[in-house]
């Protein structure tokens, strides 16, 4: 099988296993990741779990509307509590997505400075978090979910692709953070250090079928 | 041996900065249930929140909220002073001209509702530098705060940042040249373990938030960049369209500071940025109560 082939089904794998993770982590009706078509300047729904994962994904909305959508110009993260009292909302959310949230919490996926998309939960579970630790922690998840996608970018420049300017300086940076990573995930609480251990999986999944398919050296 | 081991008596600003890297929280205090750190304060006589913005509704002071736009029509919000946006120009750059008060995102709505609500006094101008996922972080972001400094406005709310580390150096500049001018820019913290600006700028007064609900209740944040602790859990922000709703994040607790500093150089026009910030200092909170309680009523 082509790398890049290889790769988008790894990218749908890792979104998808993001987006259970964050739906499960939160006690969710929905989550999802959004990607910025930077072509159409829309946002498409490239995962979906719970309410909605059959039929989203794919689906596409002007960038610069709604909560998603401040999310990416502003690059900040955040939650709006009580999104359905608004009778022309609950239609709106309604018409384009099939279910109408009370509680909507997004944060920016965030890729050499620039937003190229939005993880987003609906209707979080109450257990007792408290609204900062709910903004920290799916913030956490938006990293993750970004470094992801850059792993993949640099597996299809392994493959032929373009290669993104900065994929040489990176390299150290990364081992950095993996090294960081392994000495602080032994103390890390639940469900942060699930979360992590699951992501991990999926990087490391990626890399042997990366490597398997192209036969080179990453560095 | 040369250096000088960390002790854990060193004060919080001169801790090693915090590392920006996945798995560390971002900025934030849960201060309903945790204790605030102590630190020492040297004491200015007379500066309390009385005297800072006791009776003071903002009038007179210019706030400009650089945003996604405003829905003027709002009943949260009161009559624009005048909105304006960015249009590209014949260069291929960015210019500012002035538009309809909408707000198609309905951040910035939230936001100028915000500082209504703590400084009614205060003329409002929207300054729309979010308008889609291309232009909204950067080059537009530049050319709306430039006119923003340079039409002079007192105040301006910045519940955004960027990330990308081109925009740095300029912003830097602007965040001085304001600075030197007197306008105040008030910036949001990133609620996220990334590097962005121009929140950690030292000629900036940034904000993260605070889960109380008191409007005007603030924290000094003694390990900084963060300046200020303000309210942003749960808080009831205006939405186009005439809603309320209930919203949570540092984009919300920005225009909270934003509005106090709007009272404070409505009754003290003549503060610059520097004063303005240890004029916060001197009325947060957790500074007061440490100075011997809530001497307001002094």
């Amino acid at each position: 099988m082509p790398v890049s082939d290889a790769a988008d089904i790894t990218e749908r794998s890792l979104l998808q296993s993001i987006v259970e993770v964050a739906r499960s982590v939160f006690g969710a009706a929905a989550a999802s990741v959004f990607l910025l078509d930077q072509r159409t300047d829309e946002l498409v729904f490239e995962a979906v779990s719970g309410e909605g994962e059959e039929k989203l994904v794919g689906t596409r909305f002007p960038s610069g509307t709604g909560l998603a959508g401040w999310v990416v110009m502003s690059g900040q993260s955040l939650i709006v509590d009580d999104v359905d009292t608004s009778p022309q909302f609950a239609r709106d959310a309604a018409e384009s997505t099939g279910y109408v949230p009370r509680s909507i919490m997004a944060a920016p996926l965030i890729r050499d400075g620039e937003c190229i998309g939005v993880l987003e939960v609906l209707d979080r579970g109450t257990r007792p978090r408290g609204d900062l630790s709910d903004v920290e922690l799916i913030g956490m998840l938006a990293t993750e979910v970004a470094m992801g996608l850059e792993l993949l970018v640099r597996l299809r420049w392994l493959a032929g692709e373009p290669q993104p300017p900065d994929a040489g300086g990176q390299a150290a940076g990364d081992l950095a953070v993996l090294g960081r990573i392994a000495q602080r995930l032994p103390g890390a609480a639940e469900p942060v250090a699930s979360t992590v251990s699951r992501l991990l999986a999926t990087a490391d999944d990626l890399l042997a079928s990366g490597q398997n398919g192209h036969g080179g050296d990453p560095s | 041996m040369t250096g000088r081991a960390l002790v854990t008596t060193d004060p919080p600003w001169r801790r090693p900065p915090r590392n920006h890297f996945p798995g560390i929280p971002a900025w934030g205090a849960p201060t309903a249930s945790l204790r605030q750190e102590t630190f020492d304060i040297s004491e200015i006589s007379r500066v309390t929140p009385e005297w800072a913005w006791g009776g003071a509704d903002g009038a007179g002071v210019r706030v400009a909220v650089l945003d996604s736009g405003v829905d003027g029509t709002h009943p949260m919000i009161g009559r624009l002073e005048r909105s304006v946006g960015i249009v590209s120009d014949d260069n291929g750059g960015f210019a500012v001209a002035d538009c309809e008060p909408t707000d198609a995102a309905g951040h910035g709505t939230a936001c100028a509702g915000l500082i209504s609500s703590i400084a009614p006094g205060a003329a409002l101008t929207s300054v729309r530098v979010l308008t889609n996922g291309k232009s909204g972080s950067g080059a537009g972001l530049l050319a709306g705060l430039t006119w923003a400094i340079d039409e002079g406005y007192d105040v301006i709310n910045m519940s955004l940042s960027t990330a990308k580390e081109q925009f740095c150096l300029a912003l830097h500049e602007l965040a001085d040249r304001a600075y030197f001018r007197r306008s105040v820019l008030v910036a949001s913290a990133h609620n996220m373990p990334v590097r962005s600006f121009p929140w950690p700028f030292a000629s900036v007064i940034s904000v993260a938030s605070h889960d109380q609900p008191d409007p005007t209740l603030y924290y000094y944040n003694p390990s900084p960049p963060v300046d200020f602790y303000a309210r942003g859990v749960k808080v009831t922000v205006a939405w186009p369209g005439g809603r309320q709703i209930s919203s949570t994040g540092n984009s919300f607790a920005t225009p909270h500071i934003a509005g106090i500093c709007a009272l404070i150089l409505s009754k003290h026009p003549m503060l610059t940025p520097f004063q303005l910030k240890s004029v916060l200092y001197l009325a947060a909170s957790n500074v007061t109560s440490t100075l011997g309680g809530d001497h307001a009523s002094q």
